[in-house]
């Protein structure tokens, strides 16, 4: 395992990813038609769109949760470490100490470092006084930080965020964004999906916009904000209904 | 984590009862005999086995079933020994290469027990013959072990002697061993036949009671039978000798007949008339 | 060291809740052999049927190979298996003239293991399979995200699905230490080498000794509510400190 630089950062080339023609099927739908995108450099990239416009089985599929029916998916500079943080958090029905030692400990940690290291990054997301609580019944918020405490310990060249504030109040909201600005400084490849406007435009350095499985628009964050291409961008922007 | 301890130590627990399982096996010599339900269940064993082992340091392990599963035990070689009470057919046993050896050890009797209102007659009746005839033409209920033991085979040849064939709705086949079919028959206040060293020590009697005893017919032999050592040869056949030997010994012979329940004595030996 | 030696005090008792309590109070020499076999038997059994059960039906629930079908309704249908098949089907692999008759293990409490692995067996690895295939639809996505292969992460869902295999094994313990049936034909119900609380039982009984049966019924379901009641206490205080 390699090392997981906590205090000096990521020093990684940035990880770039390449989607070649990448479709995926299910049951004969197609929900992702022809994808062709490269993620590269270390910004934040929010992929947005309607409900159903394949924004989380595109990250699912460059994540490598789920294979493509065609086309490839490649990271020309080689697999980098990742971790994903999902809408719904999946904690294991442990203590959250424990759910950050069991992650060290797949990941190779010497068992004597792994209770330092975990209580560090608890104290890190404001969880320490939690520690020992069953991380099942900890509040919405408190388990979404725990989830992303647990994916700064894998120290990833990319984090994927799958909706992780979807579910939460404004102040949890606020503790997730700011952990991503985190993990953002650490050097982290951020690769996000929302459908919350007013986020994208706190967070997104780019945006990829999907429509009804089909990727309509990939451009610099100021771009989709103030001059989208497309009409289906133009009217999600402006906050209308697309489907 | 202190519950992976302590599932741990469960485990650990857990574990080392096993451990010990293996380990506490008695290092005593032992032979396992097959035998009759009828021999453990009056007590016989408990009685004589203590003096077996105080005279030669074996330990008889004794695996009581109906009189056919314990031939079929045997001719699978899983019996180092046989006591059973089916002389036609430990006859057949030996001639059939599965015994070297078969001797008389001792008798007992069977008996007709019935409700105590004896709704057939059957007291008074002059010979076996008659009380059964009188059970079947009054199609009063009778209890059959009907599974092949050595008490079923000696009633079925009884009733084939008094020329009856035993069918219909009273003769009730409940292929039971003598302990279940007493039970049975005294909750259904039915007819039935049991040697006397069960029914002796038997304590649920309820209405049953013994209605007819005592005819020449009803003599139950056992016999111990020496399993062939060129048949089955990782049998413990040395240790089975001394058993053989012994039980028709006068050591023996006098152990089976010093066993008595409620002072009745319920074997007697006669090793002698073989 | 027999039944028949349990107690002579007991045996003037007409109540059978009387003898039961005459049995306990007096501390039977006979009866603690008796209860010790059993419990010994049992448990070595559920032990073994957990460490083989449980691995199994993980694997089940997490691949789908070509004849799992087939293994899952066999493991179902097994559940219902009558204990004097079982019993006979062992009696006759280890008797002397059967394929195992060389380990001379008829006739001993190894046997009664053995046919009570047999028994519990499916029991185990059927309720393990389903309990721990919900769980493997809940964290799937979370461990393969870990880059966990399957194989490891079988580990970490019975783990986290321990209190419900607690009740699936307390289930089988339950059926091991209540047969007679299997443990009568693969054990002889040998006096003082292989008479456990169920043979007993049924010995008294065909002597018509029933009060004393019953006592030694009573004895018997006090211990298997004894163990269940000491499992619940700790698989709840356990579930109330994680959840």
């Amino acid at each position: 395992m390699s090392d997981m630089s906590m205090a000096i950062g990521i020093e990684a080339p940035p990880a770039g990813l390449a989607m070649e023609s990448v479709s995926f099927d299910h049951r004969g739908q197609a929900l992702l038609h022809d994808v062709t995108l490269t993620l590269s450099g270390a910004g934040k990239t929010l992929i947005m769109g309607p409900n159903g416009a394949g924004k989380s089985l595109l990250m699912r599929l460059a994540h490598g949760l789920l294979q493509p029916s065609r086309g490839q998916i490649r990271w020309p500079n080689g697999q980098p470490r990742q971790a994903m943080v999902f809408q719904r958090p999946v904690l294991l029905r442990r203590s959250a100490l424990a759910n950050l030692t069991y992650t060290l400990k797949i990941n190779g940690e010497p068992r004597a470092k792994r209770r330092a290291k975990a209580m560090e990054a608890l104290q890190r997301f404001g969880l320490a006084a939690l520690a020992k609580r069953p991380a099942r019944v900890l509040s919405g918020g408190e388990q979404q930080r725990l989830a992303l405490a647990r994916a700064w310990l894998i120290g990833p060249e990319v984090l994927f965020l799958d909706e992780p504030t979807a579910a939460l109040d404004p102040a949890a909201i606020k503790a997730v964004e700011d952990a991503i600005e985190d993990f953002h400084r650490r050097g982290t490849r951020i690769v996000m999906t929302s459908h919350d406007l007013h986020q994208a435009r706190r967070l997104a350095d780019e945006v990829i916009f999907l429509c009804s499985g089909r990727l309509v628009e990939h451009s610099k964050a100021e771009t989709f904000f103030s001059a989208p291409c497309t009409a289906e961008a133009q009217a999600f922007v402006k906050g209308e209904l697309v489907w | 984590m202190r519950y992976r301890i302590l599932s741990l130590a469960a485990l650990g627990l857990i574990g080392s009862t096993l451990t010990t399982a293996a380990l506490a096996q008695d290092d005593a010599p032992f032979i396992t005999l097959a035998s009759t339900t009828s021999t453990e269940q009056s007590g016989l064993f408990e009685s004589i086995l203590p003096k077996f082992k105080e005279d030669s340091g074996i330990d008889v392990r004794v695996v009581a079933v109906g009189t056919g599963q314990a031939f079929e035990i045997a001719r699978r070689g899983d019996a180092d020994s046989l006591l059973v009470h089916d002389t036609n057919g430990e006859k057949r046993f030996v001639d059939e290469g599965y015994g070297s050896e078969r001797q008389n050890v001792m008798y007992n009797d069977f008996v007709i027990l019935g409700p105590d209102s004896d709704p057939a007659g059957v007291r008074g009746s002059k010979d076996i013959e008659q009380a059964l005839t009188r059970i079947a033409e009054a199609e009063e209920p009778f209890a059959s072990r009907g599974d092949d033991s050595g008490t079923n085979r000696a009633e079925l040849r009884l009733w084939d002697a008094a020329d009856i064939e035993p069918s219909g709705e009273w003769y009730r086949e409940l292929g039971s061993g003598m302990g279940p079919t007493l039970n049975t028959a005294a909750g259904m206040d039915a007819y039935v036949m049991s040697d006397r060293a069960t029914w002796v020590a038997f304590q649920n009697p309820q209405n049953l009671d013994i209605v007819f005893e005592g005819d020449e017919a009803l003599f139950n032999q056992y016999g111990s039978i020496l399993i062939s050592e060129e048949r089955f040869p990782d049998l413990k056949h040395d240790l089975a000798e001394q058993w053989h030997n012994w039980l028709t010994s006068d050591e023996g012979q006098e152990a089976i007949a010093d066993y008595s329940l409620d002072g009745q004595q319920l074997f007697f030996p006669n090793a002698d008339d073989s | 060291m027999s039944t028949s030696g349990i107690t002579d005090s007991a045996l003037h008792n007409d109540s059978a809740l009387h003898t039961a309590l005459a049995l306990v109070i007096d501390m039977d020499p006979a009866l603690v052999d008796i209860v010790t076999l059993s419990l010994r038997v049992s448990l070595s059994a559920v032990l073994a049927a957990a460490l083989i059960g449980l691995p199994l039906g993980a694997a089940l629930a997490l691949w789908r190979l070509p004849g799992r079908g087939v293994v899952i309704v066999a493991l179902n249908a097994l559940m219902g298996l009558p204990p004097v098949v079982a019993g006979l089907g062992v009696y006759l692999l280890l008797s002397r003239a059967g394929p195992l008759g060389e380990l001379g293990l008829l006739f001993t409490p190894s046997a009664m293991i053995i046919a009570q692995v047999v028994l519990v067996l499916p029991i185990i690895a059927a309720l393990a399979r389903q309990l721990v295939e919900e769980l493997w639809g809940e964290y799937r996505e979370q461990l393969s995200s870990f880059g966990l292969s399957r194989a490891r992460a079988i580990p970490t869902l019975l783990w986290d699905a321990r209190f419900g295999l607690i009740t699936v094994v307390l289930a089988g313990f339950g059926r091991a230490s209540a047969e007679v049936g299997a443990v009568l034909i693969v054990g002889g119900n040998i006096d003082g080498v292989t008479r456990v609380m169920t043979t007993a039982i049924a010995l008294e009984t065909s002597k018509g000794n029933l009060p004393l049966a019953l006592g030694l019924g009573i004895v018997l379901l006090s211990l298997v509510a004894l163990i269940n009641g000491a499992a619940y206490i700790i698989g709840e205080t356990a579930r109330r400190r994680l959840g």
